[in-house]
């Protein structure tokens, strides 16, 4: 029947001994596990088997370090708490680490006010880093393409930004993010307000723009993969070379709709420049902020892009307060 | 009597199933999803919407402005009015009035009683409210302000407040007054000490530049930090739970700082801001001085302390704008004298 084609998850899951990879120079096995799993739970989204992983002196650097970040900033909240378990448990959400109060500038604070923040964000950048080293090595021992390294290195640009740069340049270690659930979103909030509406900011626009678009395309190419699945357009890599009736499909299908399609493989530097170009004007429009433009809305006055309404202000232009409690 | 026989299918059913498999399934969710959809519309036309909302524009059509309430919320009258009528005017007796509103039956009754002391001063306060912030509390109509406003029948009012910082052990500078869901953070991460910052210190609540570019260096030169506009934002959230409303009942919030898009409700908002501080370093916590141990905060000791909650109660007028002054002249202006017993 047909809707075995039309299934959210995936239908087929082959069962072969566990495919452990090349290891063409033999030493690629060096650094792996040396086991593989399957699951079927796994294989009804991807690939049922798990391992082998290969961690390296990158990774576990960068694991090691990353835990020392977490536990520098689990360790303050409890102690912000009294060490009580169970008000930790409570306030999660609500507790952060901050960075310095703005007075300690770019000097290094005392350590209950900024100074364990300091640390932690060191490890933090050691960790983010060494991981996206492991990006590379691992590419690079396939012989494949850094595009991965590359994409990583985009969401990192927007980390540095807010962490690194956008701090120094302004002066102040106060200006970065604080780690903890509704802080950091309360930050986000709070530079927004500071800066005159963020929304304003034209490279914020942008970000949005390939964030939205970034969706909107990986819904409209996993749409069309699995549409034509059943003329073996799953098979991706077969059809960028060997041009079947699933390509032939699918392009006729959007030339129908919008008048021009993706290729097959055009389709995924698409995918792969909105991807990218989201962290990247993003990085740009935060590292612009409060550097070069401190009032985004007056920005936008200026440059003619913020509209002016000419109705009228106040409850009573409309109706009168005692009209909407229904009092008498 | 076989009363398996009785309740079983007979044989055929059986066999006759076996014989035609059909997909039962299918239809099952179709039906049951359409019958589902046609029971939920009848009830709507039927029942109503449970949930119906009401709204009061502030601002021009298309962008936002709109307050927005329950209607199950807007037909229930704020319970103090009712309470208030009950009292009566006591034939324009005040100081059997002020024993009322109080919930004091033997207010100014005992010279000795630190509460004499500070009902004169209270006096004092609610006259100068009434004259000299008429721009307040007189900006919808005769309106006014008794001891009522606040004290609602209570010795000691709701929604006063203490200070409470640090929310936060063993840290220091910002870290210790915020990242804490406390009633002064209105349950938020943002930091605990807007109302003292503000409303007791007069400290600045903008944090907006007013040109597109200006030097400095965040916590030094007057340049708000980010911090800054955290403090703010959890004092503006206050505003809003205190008056049960949103950013757009005062601002156009595409630009919070500029006066050119607010409503006329945020000059009254602003004059609200003036007053609450006068009121609390003039009033209120001269008035604390004079009080027990147990009526002061239980965090730092200090003195309880007024904001726009303690009378407006989560309405956007206290008591939904009823007139509470009325015919008591004596409170209307601090020309006027009140005999005490």
């Amino acid at each position: 029947m047909i809707t075995e084609y039309q299934n959210i998850f995936n239908q087929v899951q082959v069962r072969g001994p566990a495919e452990m990879g090349t290891d063409d120079y033999g030493t690629l096995t060096e650094d792996r596990t040396k086991g593989a799993t399957f699951s079927t739970l796994f294989g009804w989204f991807a690939n049922a088997q798990i391992g082998p992983v290969n961690l390296g002196m990158a990774g576990i650097v960068s694991l090691a370090s990353g835990l020392i970040w977490l536990n520098i900033i689990g360790i303050n909240m409890l102690a912000q708490v009294g060490w009580s378990i169970p008000e930790f448990i409570r306030q999660l959400f609500w507790l952060a680490l901050e960075p310095p109060s703005p007075e300690y500038g770019l000097s290094m604070p005392p350590l209950n006010d900024g100074g364990w923040y300091i640390i932690a964000s060191f490890f933090l950048l050691f960790s983010v880093m060494a991981w996206w080293y492991r990006s590379w090595q691992l590419a690079a021992e396939q012989k494949m393409g850094k595009h991965v390294f590359w994409a990583f290195g985009s969401a990192i640009w927007l980390f540095l930004v807010l962490g690194l740069f956008r701090p120094v340049l302004m002066g102040s270690w106060s200006e970065a993010v604080p780690y903890g659930i509704f802080a950091h979103l309360d930050w986000t909030t709070a530079f927004s307000i500071r800066y005159g509406n963020l929304y304003y900011n034209p490279f914020h626009c942008l970000s949005i723009v390939f964030l939205y678009g970034s969706c909107l395309l990986f819904a409209m190419h996993g749409g069309t993969i699995l549409a034509v699945t059943r003329y073996g357009g799953d098979r991706e890599l077969e059809q960028i070379v060997d041009r079947g009736t699933a390509t032939e499909r699918a392009a006729l299908f959007w030339r129908w709709t919008m008048g021009f399609n993706a290729t097959m493989e055009g389709i995924h530097r698409w995918a792969w420049w909105f991807a990218v170009l989201t962290p990247i004007t993003g990085g740009i429009g935060i590292l612009l902020t409060g550097t070069v433009v401190d009032n985004w809305f007056i920005w936008a006055q200026e440059h003619y892009f913020a509209p002016t309404y000419d109705g009228e202000y106040g409850y009573e232009a409309y109706r009168t307060y005692e009209d909407f409690i229904g009092k008498e | 009597m076989d009363f398996e026989k009785l309740i079983k299918f007979p044989e055929w059913f059986g066999e006759w199933n076996k014989k035609n498999p059909t997909d039962i399934y299918g239809p099952v969710i179709v039906m049951g999803a359409l019958g589902t959809a046609v029971i939920a519309v009848i009830a709507l036309f039927a029942f109503g919407q449970p949930f119906a909302t009401d709204s009061l524009q502030t601002g021009p059509r298309g962008i936002g402005m709109s307050v927005t309430e329950f209607k199950s919320d807007l037909a229930k009258p704020d319970p103090g009015i009712a309470a208030l009528e009950e009292i009566g005017d006591l034939d324009g007796d005040l100081i059997k009035a002020m024993q009322a509103w109080t919930g004091i039956p033997d207010l100014f009754e005992n010279v000795d009683s630190y509460q004499y002391g500070v009902g004169a001063m209270m006096i004092a306060m609610t006259q100068n409210i009434n004259e000299n912030w008429a721009g307040h509390v007189y900006a919808n109509g005769e309106v006014g302000v008794t001891c009522y406003t606040c004290h609602r029948g209570q010795p000691v009012p709701s929604e006063i407040w203490f200070s409470i910082v640090p929310v936060n052990e063993r840290m220091d500078g910002w870290a210790a007054i915020q990242n804490r869901a406390t009633s002064l953070s209105q349950s938020t991460s943002l930091p605990s000490d807007a109302l003292e910052s503000y409303l007791l210190d007069d400290q600045t609540i903008g944090v907006h530049d007013l040109e597109s570019r200006v030097a400095g260096i965040p916590g030094q030169d007057d340049y708000p930090g980010i911090q800054h506009a955290e403090r703010t934002y959890s004092l503006m959230n206050y505003f809003a739970n205190s008056l049960g409303v949103n950013c757009v009942f005062c601002h156009n919030s595409r630009a919070f700082y500029d006066a050119g898009q607010v409503t006329p409700q945020w000059a009254t908002a602003s004059l609200g801001i003036l007053m609450v501080q006068e009121l609390n370093n003039d009033y209120i916590v001269p008035a604390g001085a004079l009080l027990p141990e147990e009526r002061l905060g239980p965090r730092n000791g200090d003195e309880p302390k007024v904001a726009c909650k303690t009378c407006h109660k989560g309405y956007q007028q206290p008591l939904q704008g009823t007139n509470v002054i009325g015919d008591w002249t004596q409170l209307q202006s601090t020309d006027e004298v009140v005999e005490l017993p």
